[in-house]
Formats: structure tokens, sequence, C-alpha cells
């Protein structure tokens, strides 16, 4: 289905957070996530159902001021 | 010479942030000529693997040992600054966040309305809050009443090095809220403005691209280490008031040919 992943629209077959992550190649490093807007906390993402359309933020640390 | 944020003893009063160093070696080269046992630190979309740039800039925190303030730089609203600081919290294992809720884009100036409404949502959330504010009185006020503990006035807008723009409205604020840790956060752009900070009575300041954009930012870092450490000296040590008029330090009593 289609998503909005950091803004830019993209094609996904998990059906969840935790799915895309691992989709993503992303199980091993340390990220965040928001869905929609809001913050989804690690243990929540296998229950943070994707939807057609759906806004998903994926962030990391970075340096900052 | 140490202060206390949230509870935690800081052994230094300068907090450092972590953006814009030539290379990751002068940012830790820099931490460490310093002496900051805070560094500011953010999140933004991770664009790699496990293996990113990202990635290995959290590792480089990890070596150097020195305690993370997670930003919310960039945020607009209070809605994107709370769950930009649940996700910092999450990543940095921190509960500390330095809140930024940005109002207008040429001075960066804080949304005092968004600021508040975040820090509270924030404090009830479990977050220590460390808000970037301004040196208005009735916002500080506001953020006190929604749980923080510190705050952390401009000394000019982010970025441009001008150093104290209203040095009356932040020894106005000194005045006010002289029971909690006030950090002059952004504007410092020499070290005899951090020193000028500190003599006002400031608890310890926070800054980044004076730093950073240095011809050699380990020898700046130093230099700002140094002068905090003497403008609290001086402080501590009961300046003089200032007066408009001359006065002979030298014994008038005495004085020959008069």
């Amino acid at each position: 289905m289609q998503i909005l992943l950091n803004g830019e629209s993209r094609d996904c077959v998990a059906g969840d957070l935790a799915a895309l992550i691992d989709e993503l190649g992303l199980a091993s490093a340390r990220v965040a996530t928001a869905l929609d807007g809001d913050f989804v906390a690690v243990r929540a993402r296998g229950s943070a159902a994707l939807r057609p359309g759906s806004s998903v933020e994926i962030v990391g640390p970075m340096q900052g001021g | 010479m140490g202060f206390s944020l949230y509870g935690v003893e800081l052994a230094s009063r300068l907090l450092l942030g972590t953006a814009q160093y030539p290379s990751p070696a002068v940012l830790a080269d820099a931490v460490r000529a310093s002496s900051a046992g805070v560094v500011t630190v953010s999140v933004r979309r991770e664009t790699g693997g496990a293996a990113s740039g990202q990635q290995r800039f959290f590792a480089l925190l990890g070596e150097l040992g020195v305690r993370v303030l997670p930003n919310t730089a960039g945020c607009h609203s209070a809605r994107e600054a709370i769950a930009t600081a649940q996700m910092a919290r999450e990543i940095f294992e921190t509960d500390w966040i330095k809140l930024e809720v940005i109002g207008e884009a040429d001075t960066l100036h804080p949304d005092p309305f968004g600021l508040v409404e975040a820090a509270r949502e924030l404090t009830a959330d479990g977050f220590r809050v460390l808000p970037y504010c301004t040196e208005d009185l009735v916002t500080a006020a506001h953020l006190r009443d929604a749980g923080c503990e510190v705050l952390m006035p401009w000394g000019a807008p982010i970025g441009t090095g001008r150093g104290l723009n209203n040095v009356y409205g932040l020894r106005a604020l000194r005045a006010h809220h002289p029971d909690i840790p006030l950090i002059v956060d952004a504007g410092i752009g020499l070290p005899s403005h951090a020193a000028a900070a500190m003599e006002l009575g400031f608890d310890g300041i926070l800054l980044n691209t004076a730093v950073a954009g240095a011809g050699d930012p380990v020898a700046m870092a130093r230099a700002m280490a140094l002068a905090i450490e003497a403008g609290r000296a001086g402080f501590e040590a009961g300046p003089v008031p200032m007066r408009d008029m001359a006065a002979p330090s030298t014994p008038v009593l005495g004085t020959p040919f008069q």
C-alpha cells in the first residue's frame, strides 16, 4: 500500500509499524516512530496498524544545538 | 563552582551544542576541551540504515560520557514538540528535554503560547522540561506554573552571535527568579558575552554556533569554558555597583599641592 514515510510517498507491504521497521532494515537501529502525528512507542508498534495514506515518521539521533 | 539541574549536580556551567562541527573528531575534541557535562542533541528523519551517520553519532555520545539534552528544534506547534520530545526520550533514554516551539521564522522567537502548553503536557508526562524562552517575565511565570524548574532565556536569536541583546530584561528575569537555575541559551558569539551573562548571575550558558563555527572550535571551546568560569567567579565575588560619576581610587587626603 501507499504510505507517506518521512514526508515522501512510498509503497510498503508491512501492515503495522513494527513490520515496517523490519521491512526498512531498521530493526537494529536506534529509531523512534510517530504515526499520523502521534508518537508510537517501541512496544506499541506491533499494534499500530498502517492504512493507505498513513503518515509515518521514523527518526534517529542527530546533532543539535 | 558546580550547580544542579533537576537534581543532577554538574561540575561545568557550560552546556554545549553538537551541531555544525567540521567533523565528528573535532566535535569530540571540542566537547572534551569545553569540560561540558551536558551536550544538546536532536532527532531527525532517519535516512540510512543501522550503520548510518546518525547511528554512529549516537555511539560517539556514549564514548564521550556526557549527559545529553535532546531538543525539539524546528517544531512550530505544541503538538509537534510533544511528539518530538517523546521520540527523543525513547532514543536518548532521558526525561530531560530542551523544549523549543518556534513562533517566528526570521528571529526563531519562541511561541510563548505553544511553549507553555507543551511544557505543561510534557511535565505531566514525566519530562524534566528546560524551555528555550525569552526574558519575558509573564511567559517565565507561566512556564514555572507549568512545572519548569529551569528557564533558558535567549541572549539573542539563535546563531546570530550578537551577545546579550536585552541586558535589562535578563537582569529583571534573574531578579524575579532567584531560586531556580537560569541558563542563557542562544546568541552567544564571544567569550566576553558568556562572561557578561555569568556576571549578571546566570547559572550557566548553552551555546553551539560560537564554538562549532569558530576558526578553531577546540580552542574556542576552551575559551568559552574559561570565560564562563571567570564570569561566575566575578559574580560570586560581588561586583562593585556601576556609577555615573568618577570616584578617585587613590586617597584624596594628603594630595600634594592641593
